[in-house]
């Protein structure tokens, strides 16, 4: 499977990464070869087999409806990058 | 009623639109962390690690949001997923910590159900529901407190939405909001979501496209976030106007994501949202699949309240009211309550009457809602009694209730501590209409002589010279036998 330097940069646009012609043809090559390792999946026959997203025997676990968190602005905040009083800004968004 | 068409300049044009609306579920805690949902609390405070998307966080489905959306699903009348699954929509966004919404996208929990409409003639349509699943709602961005910078508040992060697709089944304006209208009274009968949409807790987004009639559907637009009904409503009728000016100048139009500016009066295209539509789903591997007992939605079913359509036609037949008035009776559950802790036991039309008439006139004059209403429904049943045992008249009771909600008094109290009490005693009555007679000799000669109307005027003298205060029946009565004499 190939995969071509526009899709590179599709890719980016949709994680919000600005990338370099160089980095282009880098993440080209890199996710080319992800996707040849990956492809190898393919030689598995599984027609009639439905995809597994866990076992037979696990469902989800369901909590009771309790407030048991939150509270803790503090530590919300403590890893942005830039704040403002009780927010976190970013670079203004506007439609 | 006549079909919802716009008139172009080449021919005449159908509309047709199917919504999205996204409702809050009313949880204490959000979907899949312990933080609360609680309205208004200050920025950031109502934020776990979790919604806040810090390494390692893992999500945890309440299971009351489950509930909701079970209850939800059957207030729709729809088909319930015992096996549904959890999926990852990606996209980028400052206000969505993770980076992707937990969504449900090939397996939601709720499918084909129907919702009844009423239009404003009486017409009723049925528009079909396509799905209804559970996912997170994101953070709220502020853009006008800083000129480079937007303030995020990550407190709505997480909290439960439900997301109701209905089919592309509406084909005017008055239909979606019919449609908004409807749904909004249900979910808030069920008590799954508040219905607040000036707090955002339900916002549409409205599809719409046009074509002419009997044709396939043509290109539609999405418009985001639609925040009230009258907004839903002008929207449509604004983008249905601007598609068809498009087809008929030999343009196309491009399927997009559009804004509705209630202000300008206009849509407007919504460039970033281009690459919206690849939100690469798949399965969120932190979630297993949730697979409910068929005995559990039973329970849930057994102990859901009485729905708004149910209600109307139990209260036409218990309290021999007509179409309109059980509608309006029915809009909110608290006035059906109301309504019914009123008539149960008294004289319903009375009851009907007077809610629908000088009870809701007098909510209006104050402002107040049916909450915080100045007379208790005990108290009015109270004042309707002394109209039903003739202890006044109705024309009094209307001073009685206007006294009642300025001073909060009783009708009793009321009635005591001005005298109002209606005259019942013939002796009294008789003498009164005696006097009017005796002192317009002259009308009574025209009376006799064949001019009928002249009764009226009796009345009107008797009553005025009693303050209003004897019995209608009584001078009704008296005044045609000494009249006939």
């Amino acid at each position: 499977m190939s995969l071509d330097a526009k899709t590179v940069l599709k890719m980016a646009r949709l994680s919000r990464l600005g990338l370099s012609p160089e980095e282009v043809s880098t993440y080209q090559k890199e996710m080319q070869g992800i996707l040849g390792w990956v492809e190898q999946l393919n030689e598995v026959d599984i027609t009639n087999v439905s995809p597994m997203v866990g076992t037979d025997l696990a469902r989800a676990r369901l909590r009771e409806d309790l407030v048991t968190d939150g509270d803790c602005q503090e530590a919300v905040l403590s890893n942005a990058p830039d704040r403002e009083g009780p927010f976190y800004t970013v670079p203004k968004v506007v439609e | 009623m006549s079909a919802y068409r716009i008139q172009g300049e080449t021919g005449e044009w159908e509309v047709v639109i199917g919504l999205e609306v996204h409702a809050q579920v009313v949880s204490r805690s959000k979907l899949f962390s312990g933080a609360s949902t609680e309205f208004g609390a200050e920025p950031n405070t109502h934020v776990s690690l979790v919604d806040a998307a810090f390494p390692g966080m893992l999500p945890v489905l309440n299971a009351e949001c489950v509930a909701q959306a079970v209850r939800t699903g059957l207030g729709l009348k729809a088909q319930i997923n015992l096996f549904s699954r959890f999926d990852r929509k990606n996209y980028f966004y400052a206000d969505l910590p993770q980076g992707y919404q937990i969504s449900q996208f090939e397996f939601p929990i709720v499918g084909k159900g129907v919702v009844e409409i009423e239009l404003s003639d009486g017409e009723k349509r049925d528009i079909g529901i396509t799905r209804l699943h559970l996912e997170q709602d994101a953070g709220k961005s502020i853009h006008d407190q800083d000129p480079t910078r937007s303030f995020i508040d990550l407190n709505r992060a997480g909290v439960a939405l439900m997301e109701i697709v209905s089919e592309p089944d509406m084909r005017s304006p008055e239909e979606a909001g019919a449609y908004v209208r409807k749904l909004r009274q249900i979910l808030r009968y069920l008590g799954t979501c508040d219905g607040n949409m000036e707090e955002g807790s339900m916002r549409a987004d409205v599809n719409v496209s046009v074509r002419k009639a009997g044709e396939d559907y043509r290109t539609r637009c999405e418009i985001k976030n639609v925040n009230s009904v009258r907004y839903v409503v002008q929207a449509i009728e604004i983008e249905a106007q601007r598609q068809v000016e498009i087809w008929e100048s030999g343009g196309t139009v491009d399927q997009e994501t559009r804004l509705f500016d209630h202000i300008k009066g206009e849509t407007r295209s919504m460039r970033s949202k281009e690459d919206a539509h690849d939100y690469r789903y798949f399965p969120d591997p932190d979630l297993l699949p949730l697979e409910i007992e068929q005995s559990w939605v039973d329970s849930l079913k057994a102990a859901l309240p009485e729905l708004p359509e149910e209600k109307r036609a139990r209260l036409e037949k218990e309290y021999g009211i007509s179409a309109y008035e059980s509608s309006v009776l029915t809009a909110e559950q608290n006035i059906a309550d109301f309504y019914e802790e009123v008539a149960k036991g008294a004289d319903a039309r009375l009851a009907t009457n007077w809610i629908m008439g000088d009870f809701f006139a007098a909510l209006n004059r104050t402002g107040r809602s049916i909450e915080d209403s100045p007379v208790s429904a005990k108290g009015l049943r109270e004042l309707l009694g002394l109209i039903s045992d003739s202890t006044i008249n109705g024309k009094i009771a209307k001073e009685v209730l206007e006294d009642m909600v300025e001073t909060g008094a009783s009708a009793s109290e009321i009635v005591e501590r001005k005298g109002l009490k209606q005259v019942t005693d013939t002796g009294a009555i008789e003498a009164s209409i005696q006097e009017i007679l005796d002192a317009n000799a002259d009308k009574v000669a025209e009376y006799k002589g064949g001019k009928d109307k002249l009764f009226g005027f009796f009345v009107g003298q008797t009553m005025k010279a009693m303050k209003g205060k004897a019995n209608p029946a009584m001078v009704n009565d008296l005044l045609k036998k000494l009249l006939d004499a």
